[in-house]
């Protein structure tokens, strides 16, 4: 009888919040697979969050735990990630037009609202870090929230990607409400200019000693992200560029997902400041849409040239799903309207802007 | 936390000059990279 209750021993011990949180963990892995929700980040997530909120699991306090502290509480593992990413993006679109970068600062706006915002409810650490959620980049979220030492990480994470996940629901009716149909209407021709070599391979270094020398908070972030920009541009390291962009990639990913999970146990996440931070995580999406759309049209106001403002949207970051939408939206509008290398350039100008806003929101509370 | 408890609005007001600096110092850093990048792409494309 004794050895039977063994058996039972362990399922008395769950509470309902740990059911709670198993179920959340199977709604993020359904999100991921029938939703293509983020898969790569969200389905580890889901399952670390089954993981760590079983009772008396040896995952929690063992390997996950372990890979916390190794990849997240020092930051490693969104580093490691950046140059993944760096290596993806080509800043082509972008340095043939480099004003498009206006845009992608415009659109940050979204941080600093909800960092005011959010000041309202929660102590000024927590505010700033869940305002980053509004760049709308999941590393950058995560390396900042951890670095500022917030409670909130696991909320964050999920928030960040989640929105990035829905990017096509949220932009649209924000940029519809913001523009008129002549304004969508507005036809930017592409001019194919021609981006030397040299250019390209000057681009991530000179990005990383202006922006480091003026946020150098912003250093190990732009300093990663830029660095595998240059391994893609600079011809001589074509396996590593492939090896950043794939394994690498996602190998922390894998990572990066099953350790978020061990902060996603039941007594940090299930509060109500958790439905108030995926609120706000909404408004600096909304936000950082509106700033770009608006931006946009106030530059139209001084330009003789005028600039679709859809075009401004794509300056979240969120890459490159942000600057798909806006070149669908042109086109459902005037089928001619091909937008897609603005929309691009200015996406990447936003991924861009987003880790220098993260740099800046460390400055400004880190330390 | 409490969050209701400790409800304040004044802190929205509070934090209006960083929303200020903070964006003043991205359009910064964006406007010397943009100038930056024009300079080296009128240099290197001679």
């Amino acid at each position: 009888m004794d050895n039977f209750a063994i058996l039972y021993e362990n399922l008395l011990k769950f509470q309902w919040q740990d059911i709670v949180m198993i179920l959340l963990g199977c709604l993020l892995i359904f999100l991921a697979i029938k939703k293509e929700m983020e898969p790569s980040l969200l389905l580890p997530m889901g399952l670390g969050t089954i993981l760590v909120n079983i009772p008396g699991s040896t995952a929690l306090v063992g390997p996950i735990q372990e890979l916390y502290n190794a990849g997240i509480a020092n930051e490693l593992f969104p580093l490691l990630l950046f140059i993944g990413i760096g290596a993806m993006i080509d800043f082509g679109p972008l340095l043939t037009n480099p004003k498009l970068m206006l845009f992608g600062a415009a659109a940050q706006f979204g941080i600093f609202f909800t960092l005011c915002m959010a000041r309202m409810f929660f102590p000024e650490i927590d505010a700033a870090s869940i305002a980053i959620i509004g760049a709308a980049d999941g590393p950058t979220s995560i390396a900042v929230a951890n670095t500022l030492g917030s409670q909130y990480v696991g909320a964050i994470t999920v928030a960040a990607y989640s929105y990035m996940a829905l990017v096509p629901i949220i932009q649209p009716p924000v940029i519809k409400a913001l523009t008129t149909k002549k304004e969508r209407m507005i036809r930017m021709p592409y001019e194919q200019k021609s981006v030397s070599k040299t250019t390209r391979i000057m681009f991530p270094i000179i990005i990383t000693v202006v922006a480091s020398a003026i946020v150098p908070d912003a250093t190990a972030l732009i300093g990663f992200l830029m660095f595998g920009n240059l391994i893609r541009e600079c011809g001589v390291l074509n396996s590593l560029s492939d090896t950043a962009q794939n394994v690498l990639a996602n190998l922390i990913t894998i990572f990066l997902g099953i350790s978020v999970s061990f902060n996603m146990v039941a007594d940090k996440f299930l509060k109500v400041d958790t439905l108030l931070i995926m609120g706000l995580g909404l408004i600096a999406f909304i936000v950082d849409t509106a700033g770009g759309v608006l931006f946009a049209k106030l530059i139209n106001v001084f330009s003789k040239k005028k600039i679709n403002p859809m075009i401004g949207a794509a300056g979240i970051s969120a890459f490159p799903m942000s600057g798909r939408i806006v070149h669908k939206m042109g086109l459902a509008e005037d089928p001619q309207n091909h937008l897609l290398m603005h929309s691009i350039g200015v996406n990447v100008s936003g991924q861009i802007a987003s880790v220098i806003a993260g740099g800046i929101i460390l400055s400004m509370f880190g330390g | 936390m409490d969050i209701f408890t400790n409800f304040n609005p004044a802190g929205f007001v509070e934090c209006l000059p960083r929303m200020g600096i903070g964006m003043l110092v991205i359009f910064v850093v964006i406007g010397l990279i943009i100038l930056t990048t024009m300079l080296i792409n009128w240099f290197f494309s001679k």
